[in-house]
């Protein structure tokens, strides 16, 4: 079963609700997996101990000139923009690449090869009973897609996957939710987390990906969020009160199941609500 | 004029609210971008009258003709981005637009269409004026509108003679993060005192430092964890980076939001003094 924590709005508590939920469950050999692979955080609060780190990069070409003749074919097929060719020369702008590999399909000399450009850094290890994997995409690298594709190779199927999903409702949240059975949204009751909320919920629907709402700093704000939840069918998972006291203990870096035991049983019983949800669809 | 970028790396640390504010603050003296166009969130306090409105084309989606295709199954061993179905048709979410396939197909069955990933505005606000965006859920290319929106503010700005750009970046530090940052006078990170906060605080910090953008820190509700809002200050003063200021927790933020006001015009004054402090504080690097 894989399952992801996702939310329109930054800053909601996504890698709370993830962490969280991974420590309640973390008798049932479960993966947690942080795809927030532009600003990963969830291994603060798990503190894996890492055994494996690999460079993940994405092809991009390079131009055998022994071969080449300018015939201009690889910049006329590349929808990127990512090759110029002048009279004798051909620039490659590796940037701009995508790694489709049309420019290395089409030459007509194969004089082309391709070459993977580091874009970040796969690392997996294990938190007591958890697996844990994340990427870091490296600062100035625009494409994370590719990273999170390769995180989520991770998923076990048959096992519990939690995904730790980027904000936001574009490509990379996209590459993060995609194939999961589950979708909790994390939000918050302001006219800000019902605008993201909407936007976020209306991607999963696309998708065709279940979901329900956990509401945290539930008592920051108004029912507005509630109101449209049960407009829109979607399940109100839980509700998570501002607790300033937490919130400290959230800024060091410490789990709030460790502190209050009750979360613990809060947590456990979202997932038999979940599971419930997904039985005879979960891979 | 001066352009300004206000990022924050981790999401939820208080952008939006803060821009809100120091475009009140201006008064009208500024031209406004959210660059945030996943989430666009900066309308919902300045409020906006829509002036115009554009389609964002800037991406083409494969589609395949199912009466031309006759199933040799090249595309699909092609894409690298497990577009193609095993029917042939096309997942255009998937789709990256690099037409691999369409040069490809023996049959031409696959043509490369325009897409409309979104739509930009430019909208009148009290506080000046907005140009904002909405890509549309599950598109790319964010990079590309932020940079449009981006550039139109600048226009705008430089056309009405306005002092100050203010762009509301997204989180993050991918794509449409790079595009808000580009070509700015400034960036005023906004941090939160917590161990998330910190760390993509540094990573957001390497970001700007990558493309030479100049930072400067405000720390936001730096009592919930004093302890931690004192490593950040303390990171800060190490590497020569100007602390803004510090803002408190204050449920006025929440409140205001509910009325759709920015936070400095909630009858707070000590709340008011300490963020206009904060931009004076940061308006220092800009001269």
């Amino acid at each position: 079963m894989r399952l992801a924590v996702a939310s329109g709005k930054g800053g909601t508590g996504k890698t709370t609700v993830a962490v969280n939920l991974a420590l309640a469950l973390r008798q049932k050999n479960l993966t947690l997996l942080d795809c927030d692979v532009e600003e990963p955080n969830a291994h603060l609060f798990l503190k894996p101990v890492f055994y494996f780190t690999k460079e993940v990069g994405i092809p991009v070409p390079r131009i055998d000139f022994a071969r080449c003749t300018f015939c201009g074919r690889c910049s006329e097929v590349c929808a990127f923009n990512a090759l110029a060719v002048l009279k004798d020369q051909v620039l490659v702008f590796e940037e701009l690449c995508h790694g489709c590999g049309s420019c290395a399909y089409f030459c007509p000399e194969r004089a082309i090869s391709e070459h993977e450009r580091p874009i970040g850094i796969l690392e997996r290890g294990n938190a007591g009973n958890i697996k844990f994997g994340h990427g870091r995409l490296n600062p100035g690298e625009a494409m994370s897609p590719p990273l999170i594709n390769e995180v989520k190779k991770m998923c076990r199927p048959g096992l519990i996957t939690i995904i730790d999903a980027p904000p936001g409702t574009s490509c990379p949240v996209v590459s993060a939710v995609s194939d999961c059975d589950y979708c909790i949204l994390v939000t918050e009751p302001t006219s800000f987390g019902l605008h993201d909320l909407d936007l976020v919920s209306r991607m999963v629907k696309k998708m065709g990906v279940q979901a329900g709402v956990v509401i945290n700093r539930s008592d920051l704000g108004d029912d507005r969020v509630e109101d449209y939840c049960r407009d829109k069918g979607l399940p109100v998972l839980q509700k998570i009160p501002f607790d300033r006291e937490l919130a400290e203990y959230q800024a060091r870096g410490e789990p709030i199941v460790k502190h209050r035991p009750s979360w613990h049983d809060y947590f456990e019983k979202m997932f038999y609500r979940i599971a419930e949800k997904c039985e005879g669809v979960s891979r | 004029m001066k352009t300004v970028t206000v990022i924050s790396g981790k999401g939820g640390t208080g952008k939006t609210s803060l821009m809100a504010s120091f475009a009140s603050l201006l008064a009208t003296r500024s031209v406004l971008v959210d660059g945030d166009v996943d989430a666009a969130n900066l309308s919902l306090i300045t409020g906006a009258d829509m002036l115009e409105s554009h389609d964002f084309t800037a991406s083409k989606v494969a589609v395949t003709d199912l009466e031309k295709c006759d199933s040799c199954g090249l595309c699909l061993k092609l894409c690298r981005f497990g577009a193609i179905a095993n029917d042939y048709r096309i997942d255009p979410v998937a789709c990256e637009g690099c037409a691999l396939c369409a040069f490809a197909c023996p049959q031409e069955a696959i043509e490369m269409r325009d897409k409309v990933s979104g739509h930009w505005f430019v909208s009148r606000t009290n506080y000046g004026t907005l140009v904002h965006a909405s890509l549309g859920i599950t598109e790319g290319n964010s990079g590309k509108l932020v940079t449009i929106v981006r550039n139109k503010g600048r226009e705008l700005a430089e056309t009405t003679g306005k002092e100050f750009l203010l762009i509301d970046g997204p989180p993050g530090i991918g794509c449409p993060v790079i595009a808000a940052l580009s070509g700015v006078d400034a960036a005023l990170v906004v941090a939160e005192p917590t161990v998330s906060g910190i760390h993509d605080l540094k990573r957001i910090l390497s970001l700007c430092h990558h493309f030479g953008v100049m930072p400067a820190v405000c720390i936001n509700r730096y009592d919930l964890c004093v302890e931690q809002a004192k490593v950040i200050e303390k990171y800060c003063l190490d590497g020569g980076l100007l602390v803004a200021g510090k803002i408190p927790f204050d449920r006025a933020f929440i409140e205001s939001l509910a009325q759709g006001i920015p936070v400095t015009e909630f009858n707070k004054e000590s709340l008011v003094e300490k963020i206009e402090s904060v931009w004076n504080n940061f308006n220092k690097l800009l001269v």
